[in-house]
Parts: C-alpha cells; sequence; structure tokens
C-alpha cells in the first residue's frame, strides 16, 4: 500500500525536476562552451559540422562549464577508481573535511547550548552576549578565517582544529538562538505547575526546559551541520590547498580544471545532504523515544 | 486541625490560629499594567474550613482564578491578610500543602502518564518504590489504571484532566485548588467528572476550593458558593449549601432545594453584573 505512493508521492516529482534539471544543464553548457569550440576550430583549422560541434562542447577538457557526463565520469574516477588514500581521492579529501566538520559542529553545539543556558537563567547574560552573539554573525567568515589560520598557525596550532574552530564559530549561533528559543518554550502553565511543586531551578530545567527544547534543538542542528560544512570548506582555503574539498574546489581553480571543481563541489553537496539526513533521523529516533505523536503525512 | 500545623501560626500576620485553612481578610491586589493600574481583586474576606467543598463563580474578569492564585502564592496581594494552612501562601506551598489543577490538562507531553504523576514525586525524592506505589494509588482513584504507559496524546481530553487530578493529588496535600478543570470538556464528560470527584472528595476528605463559571457544577458540587462580581473584583454573596455532604447523585440537580439555590446563585450574578450594559 505505502510502497506505490511513496514512488508517486516522492521519487516521481523528484525524477522529474531531476530530468528537467540536467537538459537545461546540457543546454546551458552547448552555449556556454561554444565559443571555446570555434576557438579550437580555429586553431587547429578545422571545421566543425553543427553537430560535431555540439559535441565536441560536452567533452572539452577544460570547458567553461562541465557537461552532467563529465561531471559523473570524474566522481567516479577520483572516489571509486583510487586508492582512498590517494592524495587525488576524493573520498580522501570528503573525510578530510568531514572530520574538521564534526568537531567544529561538536564544539559549536555545545558551545551554542551553554550559552542559551546562560542566557536563559541569567538576565545579565541575555542583555550583555546576545548583540554580541548577533554581531559575530555579520562578520564575513571568508575574512575571519584566513586571519584564524595564520594567528593559530603562529601559535603552533594547524591542521584539523583552526578548521574545526572556523565550523565551530558558524554553528554556535543556530544552536544558542534555537536553544534560547527552546529552553523560554514551556507554557506559562508548565512553569507554574513547577513552581507549585517547589521546584527548583536545575529541577525544572532537566524535567520541563530541556525536554521541551528539543524540537528546537533538532532544527538548529539542522542548519548547524549544513554550516558546518560550509565552515570546514572556507577554512581550507587559506591553508594552501593542502587537503580537503575546499583544496580541490581551490587547486582546482588554479589550473582552471573546472570538471575536477565541480566534481569537488558535487562530493561537498552529496557530504551536506548526508549529514542533513542524519541529523534528519536521529531526529525522528529521539522524538520517537520521547513519545512524540507520529506524524501524519498530509495527503 | 492537625497539632504541627498549629506552630504555623508563627508565621501568620497577626491573625490568630484558628481552624479554618484559608483565611483571607480585607485582600485586595491590583496589577500594574501599560494602561494604569487594573484592581483585580478589593476588599476579599473570606475563609474556608477544613474539608469544605468551595467554589468560586463569577463572569470572566472578576477575578475568581486570580484569587485562586493569590492562595497557591502564583500571585502577590497588594494589601490584606491571607493565611493557608496556617502559615503563609509561600511557606504553603514551600511545603507543598496544595494540589493545583489547572485549566488545561498541563501533561508533559514527553513523558508517560505514570511518568506525569512522577513528576512532584521525584521534585520532592521520593525513593522509586514510593513513587510506584502512589502512582498505582493515585491513578486507581481517578480510575486511570491500565494507561500508565500511554502518553497523553494517545487519551481523551477528560482522562488527560483526570491524570492531570492523579498528579495534583499523588503530592497527597490537603488542599486540592482547581480552576476550571473541566472548563474545556463537553457538557456529558463534565456530568460524569463532577460525579467522580465528589465521590473523590468524600473518599479523601480533602479540602477542595474550585473555579467555576457554570452555575449547576458550582451548586452541585459546593458545601459553600463565593459569588464573585467583576471590576474591580469582589465577592458578592457566600451560599452556604443545604444539600447533603458527601456523594450526591446527578438528579439532585431537578430537586427544589437545588433550584433554589442555583436560583440565589443566579440571582447574586445578576445583581453583581447589573451596572454591565
Amino acid at each position: 500500500m505505502t510502497k506505490p505512493s511513496f514512488v508517486r508521492q516522492s521519487v516521481v516529482p523528484v525524477l522529474t525536476v531531476l530530468a528537467v534539471l540536467v537538459a537545461f544543464w546540457y543546454v546551458a553548457a552547448l552555449f556556454m562552451n561554444h565559443s571555446m569550440v570555434v576557438a579550437e576550430a580555429q586553431l587547429k583549422g578545422l571545421a566543425f559540422t553543427p553537430s560535431a560541434t555540439w559535441l565536441r562542447s560536452w567533452t572539452l577538457d577544460k570547458p567553461l562549464l562541465p557537461a552532467p557526463h563529465q561531471v559523473i565520469a570524474e566522481l567516479w574516477r577520483s572516489t571509486a577508481g583510487l586508492s582512498v588514500t590517494s592524495k587525488r581521492s576524493l573520498v580522501y579529501h570528503g573525510w578530510v573535511t568531514l572530520s574538521a566538520t564534526l568537531l567544529g559542529f561538536l564544539l559549536g553545539t555545545l558551545l551554542g547550548i551553554l550559552l542559551a543556558i546562560g542566557i536563559v537563567h541569567q538576565k545579565v547574560m541575555d542583555k550583555s552576549l546576545m548583540p554580541w552573539i548577533i554581531a559575530s554573525q555579520t562578520v564575513p567568515i571568508l575574512a575571519v578565517a584566513p586571519m584564524l589560520i595564520v594567528v593559530l598557525n603562529a601559535i603552533g596550532i594547524s591542521g584539523l582544529l583552526p578548521k574545526a574552530l572556523i565550523s565551530t564559530y558558524l554553528s554556535f549561533f543556530p544552536v544558542a538562538v534555537g536553544m534560547v528559543k527552546g529552553l523560554r518554550s514551556p507554557e506559562a502553565i508548565h512553569l507554574d505547575l513547577m513552581r507549585t511543586y517547589n521546584a527548583d531551578d536545575f529541577q525544572v530545567f532537566t524535567k520541563l526546559r530541556w525536554p521541551a527544547s528539543v524540537p528546537f534543538l533538532f532544527a538548529s542542528l539542522k542548519v548547524g551541520i549544513a554550516i558546518s560544512l560550509i565552515g570546514a570548506i572556507v577554512g581550507e582555503l587559506p591553508t594552501g590547498a593542502v587537503a580537503g574539498l575546499g583544496a580541490r574546489l581551490l587547486s582546482g581553480s588554479y589550473y582552471g580544471q573546472t570538471i575536477q571543481i565541480w566534481a569537488a563541489l558535487f562530493a561537498a553537496a552529496f557530504l551536506a545532504g548526508l549529514l542533513v539526513l542524519l541529523v534528519g533521523w536521529s531526529e525522528r529516533l529521539v522524538m520517537h523515544l520521547m513519545g512524540a505523536r507520529p506524524e501524519r503525512r498530509a495527503g | 486541625m492537625a497539632a504541627g500545623q498549629a506552630s504555623g501560626c508563627v508565621f501568620t500576620t497577626g491573625v490568630p490560629a484558628s481552624m479554618n485553612v484559608i483565611d483571607i481578610e480585607a485582600l485586595s491586589l491590583t496589577f500594574e499594567t501599560g494602561d494604569g493600574p487594573v484592581q483585580a481583586l478589593s476588599n476579599i474576606d473570606l475563609k474556608i474550613a477544613k474539608g469544605d467543598f468551595v467554589s468560586f463563580i463569577g463572569p470572566s474578569g472578576c477575578g475568581k482564578t486570580t484569587l485562586l492564585r493569590v492562595i497557591a502564592d502564583l500571585e502577590q496581594p497588594t494589601g490584606g491578610s491571607i493565611s493557608v494552612n496556617g502559615t503563609t501562601p509561600e511557606l504553603a506551598r514551600l511545603d507543598r500543602a496544595y494540589g493545583y489543577v489547572f485549566q488545561a490538562p498541563a501533561l508533559y507531553p514527553w513523558r508517560t502518564i505514570a511518568r506525569n504523576v512522577a513528576l512532584p514525586l521525584e521534585i520532592m525524592g521520593l525513593t522509586r518504590a514510593q513513587q510506584q506505589e502512589r502512582i498505582a494509588r493515585n491513578l486507581a482513584l481517578v480510575n486511570l489504571t491500565g494507561f500508565e504507559k500511554k502518553y497523553p496524546w494517545q487519551l481523551s481530553g477528560g482522562m488527560q484532566q483526570r491524570a492531570s487530578i492523579a498528579r495534583a493529588l499523588a503530592v497527597e496535600p490537603d488542599l486540592l485548588l482547581m480552576d476550571e478543570p473541566f472548563g474545556a470538556l463537553d457538557e456529558i464528560v463534565r456530568d460524569h467528572l463532577n460525579e467522580q470527584l465528589l465521590q473523590l472528595w468524600a473518599k479523601t476528605k480533602k479540602t477542595v476550593v474550585f473555579v467555576t463559571h457554570s452555575i449547576p457544577e458550582a451548586v452541585y458540587l459546593s458545601t459553600k458558593i463565593v459569588v464573585m462580581s467583576p471590576r474591580p473584583g469582589r465577592i458578592h454573596d457566600i451560599v452556604e449549601s443545604d444539600l447533603p455532604r458527601g456523594p450526591r447523585p446527578l438528579d439532585i440537580r431537578e430537586t427544589p432545594e437545588f433550584l433554589k439555590l442555583a436560583q440565589r446563585v443566579r440571582d447574586g450574578l445578576r445583581a453583581g453584573h447589573s451596572y454591565d450594559d
């Protein structure tokens, strides 16, 4: 019963959109690479038929916009086609980025939760910290990241941690803001109830505020994990393109390897999707364990 | 009154220790709002004896819920004196002297029914075995045995409110404060719960203060009906019921005695309202 409706409701629309996008992409590649093909033909003194021009614009080595099959081929070559320890393997680079992402996400989540707890319980912290927290996110991360990396390098900290700290810098924000709202989400009568029991602040926190904030936490974590990945990639740019998906993006742009850039981009997008999916799954598991009413799909 | 409570008179504001569970004199409460002060309660005098079932009835804005919240130390009066269990409302609250039932069940959705009833017991620091015993006993009192492992959303509105009553009873207070607990329920469920509540009251011999805006509910349940009127919130009339104490059949609502009481309450509500439109 559920399977056909799942296919009809989820798979078919997604595939339709995908097909339209791919078709559009091929057409775009045709137009964007046209001048390069023409230039190449003139250089070699060849006369391409229109159909040969078409085909050539989808098979250039360094096209302006690579065709989808070129990106997929590159993705395949640099993942399944190489040993994972190879410096050209996207699995290797993906792992480098992933480890920084996860460490930064973990630290950012902890920092965000601690800040939110302080803000909710101390008026002084609410007044003094909140403006700074918001201000911290108005600074362009692309400007901060190189400085942070260089400063930390100067005091002997390099490798995973500086990149992770940039992820932390980005990911603590949605967690802090979401958790402030979540910890303040209990209704007045729920708080009154605790007051009639003469419960102390710690009991109100563990038995009411914390469980009430869990849905808010997961909403924040979904934003936080995606933004952590961005932070890690940005953190890899100023390190001289040593390792990581960010490094692949940068070296690709140095050498005009557009196919490599696109493959790295797709790897990053795939990783982000996977991470958000994992957070979503853990959310469903936790909400189930907390006895939440199963969501009914609108239909 | 128990001997232990006599020592509570140390904390009263000059009122001699009496047999009253609640003793209110010349109490007033003014809220400071953006539009200036609003007098929610004015010159309230009320005594509630142990074992009484007292209803506060009146139109919205008459301060009946506010008065209940003052008794529970959820609002602070701005004038007059009040003692609860022979002491101040705050000390009574710190002593967990009352159980409070809100308009909504206010069950925590992430806790099962049993764990919701356990909530105050965990805060009080009872052992697991004591908790289990009180959960079983109080769920049985409200006829919810067998629903321990259900989550609130799996229960009907009436069952949820019964669970919240079990939670209030689990604290084992002598005083039960109920703020329109059945206001959101349909009349058939409400009748049924009213009957059950009276049986419960007769069985447990607790003092109950009950806020309602339903005349039949107030007259059916109460030994004493406090008729209140708004702007400023004040007591218009206190009606002592001459209906038999203890469990009353629902049919009692058809008797002339009942109708006479209801008429007096209705007249009181109308008189308190007369200056309105």
